[in-house]
């Protein structure tokens, strides 16, 4: 019996892949890379721009886009840095309060038939003004808990390897694995057979906008753990590196045809095709232009291979 | 009243209003001590936003999923290389625009060929294409800045009869892109496109032809941004074209253009360039703190778009 891999395979392949050739020529061009130390300062702020490509995966998942993560995002930052040290109460309430209303945009967005796009570039003004609000300059710090789990010496494993991982399953069980997670792919393929089904499209649409939220408060704090602290612009990037993240790992914007898993690895190849350039001795200048011109190549790569198959 | 009445079915009016009002809002706290400063400068500024809202409005027109999200880098390398290349020297003032909208020319063309080589959706190819031209523009900035040649500066911050030249100029691009879309065989395409691609193809209409120029049109257009921009402002900064990627898209749906294309028109792109500069400036007479006027402009922008959309509901 032969094994034939179907354009579906293909699809979940190619991220691993990319990753894997990224890694190997990282690894032939500093060997010193290939260890605990080296594999952890490669891939540790791959954390929370994973948690933050899950976050926009949920929201392509419904057909719509978040064009806010960045400075949701940075918000979430200051919100840990500022008052999680001294008062964990009062921002543990404010980051709630934030997942509110993120599920209360998506219920709007919803109820009024709005573009995603247009109110959640309404809401990154929002998001971006409280951030200067909290922030005015740099600063803040992280609180010693999370600092300790950001960087916990796990063994073996390198804990940017480990939270990926943990993150890849969590996501995956919600998404893949979950009735939850059927019914929000099921509204991005079909929103009308789903409300027919009985089922609330409102309430599909709020659960995936909250669990959006949480992923993105997660990937503030996790940023904050990281660099210890925060300002108001630090993951202004993240919107559009975790809309490339969800491309890259094998998603699509429309039939709710998502991956976790492959969202997780698109998000470390992106990472990594950041650092690689170091490697190489270029100009940090061009490490937007490498995570765009990885982007690219992968996509390609995709469009061959599943020509060839169809 | 039936002149009213069709007045008010426009989708645009809406945008128009809310600029009057802020303007009114905005007269009345100064006291009218600034009105004829604040009008200039809500033109001057206005008029850059008008540049790319034209651009990507024509993009958004072509149906779901189109968008340009290159606008930005474009404005910031198509500034940052016709500065360095003319290097102050007057006499390339002139070859130094034909550097900029050459810019814009390789971007639009590069664009449509990632969407159609890649077959992937317009969003991800004009994103992939703005990390390489940001690159690009970081590369060759290197944190100089090159002052514009005197003529141009001048040029750029002038007026003429009190309306600033700025303005001027995209009145006189909004009136060409408002024949293009509204009068010409090619903006019927477009909006043909828009409303059912496959009705458009099945009629004839060369779609991608018309795909390619529209992405070209929005390309040049945020690299003429660009050229004026830095010229305005005394030099090209890496930063400059950041907010024109939010800017172009909320002045298309603000102006009461549909989102999912098919539909779209000029002044509407006007009325919301305008009120989003009123906008600001009326936030900051009142004193509001930057962290402040943002969380106000977004909520503002909401509402706009919350009210307009039960508009074209009720219709």
């Amino acid at each position: 019996m032969r094994f034939r891999l179907s354009p579906d395979h293909i699809r979940i392949l190619i991220p691993f892949v990319s990753l894997a050739v990224l890694l190997a020529a990282v690894f032939w061009l500093q060997p010193r890379a290939m260890s605990y130390m080296g594999l952890n300062l490669l891939l540790n702020l791959a954390v929370p721009i994973a948690l933050a490509t899950i976050a926009q995966m949920l929201v392509i998942a419904v057909n719509d886009l978040d064009l806010s993560i960045g400075t949701f995002v940075s918000f979430a930052a200051c919100v840990t840095a500022v008052y999680m040290p001294e008062q964990p109460l009062l921002g543990i309430v404010i980051l709630a309060a934030a997942i509110g209303a993120y599920a209360l945009m998506g219920l709007v967005i919803h109820l009024r038939d709005l573009p995603s796009i247009v109110v959640t570039l309404g809401m990154s003004f929002v998001w971006g003004g409280l951030a200067v609000l909290l922030l005015p300059s740099p600063g803040g710090q992280a609180p010693e808990w999370l600092r300790t789990v950001m960087t916990a010496a796990t063994p073996f494993v390198p804990m940017a390897v480990v939270a990926s991982a943990i993150i890849a399953l969590v996501a995956h069980l919600v998404v893949m694995r979950s009735t939850l997670g059927v019914a929000l792919r099921g509204v991005g393929g079909n929103a009308r057979s789903v409300s027919r089904a009985g089922w609330s499209v409102a309430r599909i649409k709020v659960a995936a906008y909250a669990l959006s939220g949480l992923f993105s408060v997660l990937s503030g704090m996790a940023l904050v753990g990281l660099t210890t602290s925060a300002d108001a612009n630090i993951a202004l990037r993240y919107t559009l590196l975790s809309i490339a993240g969800v491309i890259l790992g094998g998603g699509e914007f429309t039939g709710g045809r998502v991956s976790p898993v492959g969202a997780v690895v698109g998000a470390l190849t992106l990472t990594l095709a950041g650092s690689f350039l170091s490697f190489l001795r270029i100009s940090p200048d061009w490490q937007i232009g490498a995570q765009g011109a990885v982007l690219i190549v992968v996509l390609g790569l995709r469009l061959i291979f599943s020509r060839r198959e169809a | 009243m039936k002149t009213l009445n069709t007045l008010l079915s426009r989708p645009w009016i809406w945008s128009w209003l809310a600029a009057l009002a802020t303007f009114a809002l905005t007269v009345i706290v100064t006291g009218g001590a600034s009105t004829f400063g604040l009008a200039q400068a809500t033109l001057t500024f206005a008029a850059f936003s008008v540049l790319v809202g034209l651009g990507q409005m024509l993009v958004i027109t072509l149906g779901p999923g189109n968008v340009d999200l290159s606008v930005p880098a474009t404005i910031t390398l198509s500034g940052t290389l016709a500065l360095k290349f003319m290097d102050t020297e007057p006499s390339l003032i002139l070859p130094g625009l034909l550097i900029a909208l050459g810019i814009g020319l390789l971007v639009g063309i590069g664009n449509y060929g990632l969407i159609k080589l890649l077959r992937i959706p317009p969003i991800i190819a004009t994103l992939s294409m703005s990390f390489l031209i940001q690159s690009l523009a970081i590369w060759s900035n290197r944190g100089l800045r090159i002052k514009p040649p005197d003529a141009l500066a001048t040029f750029s911050t002038g007026s003429i009869a009190g309306i600033p030249n700025m303005a001027i100029l995209a009145l006189v691009v909004s009136l060409v892109v408002w024949w293009l879309l509204d009068r010409s065989i090619c903006g019927r395409w477009i909006s043909a496109i828009g409303q059912s691609p496959f009705a458009a193809r099945m009629a004839g209409i060369p779609v991608d032809g018309t795909r390619f120029f529209t992405y070209v049109i929005c390309a040049v257009l945020a690299a003429l941004c660009g050229y004026l921009l830095a010229s305005f402002s005394g030099g090209a900064a890496l930063n400059m074209g950041a907010e024109y990627l939010l800017m172009s898209i909320a002045v298309v749906v603000i102006g009461g253009s549909a989102v999912a294309g098919g539909n779209s028109n000029v002044p509407g792109i006007w009325g919301a360039s305008l009120f989003m500069f009123l906008v600001v400036s009326m936030l900051n007479t009142y004193g509001f703190g930057a962290g402040l006027r943002l969380v106000l402009t977004g909520l503002i922008i909401i509402v706009v778009i919350i009210a307009a959309s039960r508009k074209t509901a009720d219709r």
